[in-house]
């Protein structure tokens, strides 16, 4: 038996250590007992600027008995959808972590990443044509309103000095829930057709 | 085996040359106006040479090579789209004489599958196609060989003059109209480039591989009917309106832009794709790659040359050796 006291909740180590083997669980051990199942987790969220917002996404935490190990709180920069982007890092037994995940969502917390499941995706593409003649925000506008996707950069290249002949060409990093990204893309090439603009998409399943 | 070769291109040429040294014999050997046949063996080289000189190969009409003995036909005409004739007339007449055929012309196998197999199934000749697709790399063997029923994709560079302008347009920052030009110069592409470089040539590959994958799935020729592809079900885009700024582009944020043709069972797809730049896929110069998506297997990749005459013929002599 060891001779150290238990380490209080919070102050446990991150990871599935041996130090966290519990004397008064002997069974700990083998694999199976509850304090050395703690996993640790990075979950990506994003918040409303709103007061209360961080509370929100906190309770499911604690509520469902998992250990707050840090919080990043970001809250200089913005998130594509202009939210503010927080990371917490929590341990929990792994079969409290769905029902975590779970809650605060259901608490309107939009999940952007659990772990190393990334719950917003992107997708860049390359658009040619009368890029500028053909009112370019307005084709951005119009591909965010069809896709539900934000565009997160763009780089245009139009031929300096050209006449209306020649082809312009931006590339566009655009972001989107999880999932979606064939949808998006294919909103793009709608939009895009409408204008005589051609798509240089990547292939399925490649960001 | 006996080998009447239809065609005296770069490839139906190779194939003769080649033919004795895996241990076949060319019977018959036909281009556009004349042929050379002999039960006993044709003098390729000597058949060669007349052809060269501007003379005829042989004697004998055309039609000739198509009624010799012979155990398979090698069909190295060109690629005719459409109702594919004649290459198509060719695979029906060695298919009722009960021999086998052996593909380099893409026409049959891309706009008429479905009839093809149709006439293989009364024969007891069996049809390969191997150089169809890919040129030396072997995408339909490798297909079969993982089965078909489990591949869920085919996708790659398929045309060797598409990816030698992009690659060039992107490494050296030219504008299509100069790298086509210097590929012209250079002998990579056509005077008229236009089957290369507007994507129907890898359509046509793809379209092959997608009726292998659907074939998979189907019990009966009747059904492959139903399910079979052409050329006029893929969607296809080409490279001539990509600028060099949108390579620029790509390349600015580690990425670059091949024409990519993509089969599976829904459909065919041929277009400029976005690819990483070290990816697998971002091949250069001539070269072609085929990545093959199996529900076991996971990802593979075939690379190597897509075209020229000598690759070409190894494909076909090893569907030969298939036959045997």
């Amino acid at each position: 038996m060891p001779s150290e006291p238990t380490p209080a909740p919070d102050e446990q180590s991150v990871g599935p250590s041996d130090d966290s083997e519990s004397e008064s669980e002997p069974e700990t051990e083998a694999d199976g007992g509850r304090a050395a199942e703690l996993q640790a987790h990075t979950i990506r969220l994003e918040l409303v600027d709103e007061p209360g917002q961080l509370l929100a996404a906190l309770t499911p935490i604690a509520d469902n008995g998992a250990n707050l190990l840090s919080i990043f709180h970001e809250r200089g920069s913005l998130t594509p959808r202009g939210r503010i982007p927080v990371e917490v890092d929590i341990e929990c037994p792994p079969d409290r972590f769905d029902d975590i995940l779970a809650d605060l969502r259901e608490r309107g917390v939009n999940v952007i990443q659990a772990d190393a499941e990334e719950y917003g995706d992107e997708v860049t593409v390359v658009l040619v044509g009368h890029l500028v003649d053909t009112d370019l925000s307005d084709t951005l506008k119009r591909m965010q309103d069809r896709s539900e996707a934000s565009v997160a950069d763009i780089d245009l290249s139009a031929p300096a000095g050209a006449g209306s002949e020649a082809h312009s060409s931006a590339r566009l990093r655009l972001r989107a829930r999880a999932g979606e990204i064939a949808g998006v893309v294919e909103a793009v090439r709608e939009v895009a057709a409408e204008k005589d603009i051609r798509v240089i998409a990547p292939l399925g399943g490649q960001p | 085996m006996r080998l009447a070769v239809l065609g005296a291109g770069a490839v139906g040429r190779s194939v003769a040359e080649l033919a004795s040294e895996y241990g076949h014999e060319v019977t018959a050997l036909s281009d556009s106006s004349s042929a050379a046949v002999d039960a006993d063996g044709v003098d390729v080289e000597a058949a060669l040479t007349r052809k060269e000189a501007g003379e005829p190969l042989g004697g004998a009409a055309p039609g000739d090579a198509l009624a010799a003995e012979y155990d398979a036909l090698v069909e190295a005409t060109p690629t005719t789209l459409g109702d594919a004739e004649p290459g198509y007339s060719h695979v029906r007449t060695a298919l009722e004489r009960d021999r086998h055929v052996v593909l380099a012309n893409k026409g049959p196998v891309a706009e008429r599958y479905a009839d093809v197999r149709g006439l293989e199934a009364d024969s007891d000749g069996e049809v390969y196609f191997e150089a169809t697709v890919g040129g030396a790399i072997p995408v339909c063997a490798t297909v079969d060989d993982l089965g078909a029923r489990h591949v869920s994709a085919v996708r790659g560079v398929l045309n060797g003059t598409a990816n030698f302008v992009l690659s060039r347009m992107a490494a050296e920052g030219l504008d299509y109209d100069h790298v086509l030009a210097e590929a012209q110069d250079l002998g990579v592409a056509e005077a008229d480039p236009s089957f290369d470089v507007e994507g129907t040539d890898a359509a046509l590959k793809c379209v092959i591989v997608a009726n292998v994958l659907r074939e998979a799935d189907c019990d009966s020729v009747a059904q492959l009917r139903e399910r079979a592809v052409t050329l006029a079900d893929a969607e296809v885009a080409g490279i001539r309106d990509v600028p060099g700024s949108a390579l620029e582009l790509a390349a600015e944020d580690g990425r670059t832009v091949r024409l990519v043709g993509e089969a599976t069972r829904e459909g065919v797809r041929v277009g400029p794709r976005l690819v990483p730049e070290n990816g697998t896929l971002a091949v250069t110069g001539t070269r072609n790659i085929v990545e093959i998506d199996h529900e076991y297997a996971g990802g593979l990749a075939i690379s190597g040359r897509g075209a020229g005459g000598e690759e070409t013929a190894s494909a076909v002599l090893a569907d030969v050796a298939r036959l045997e």
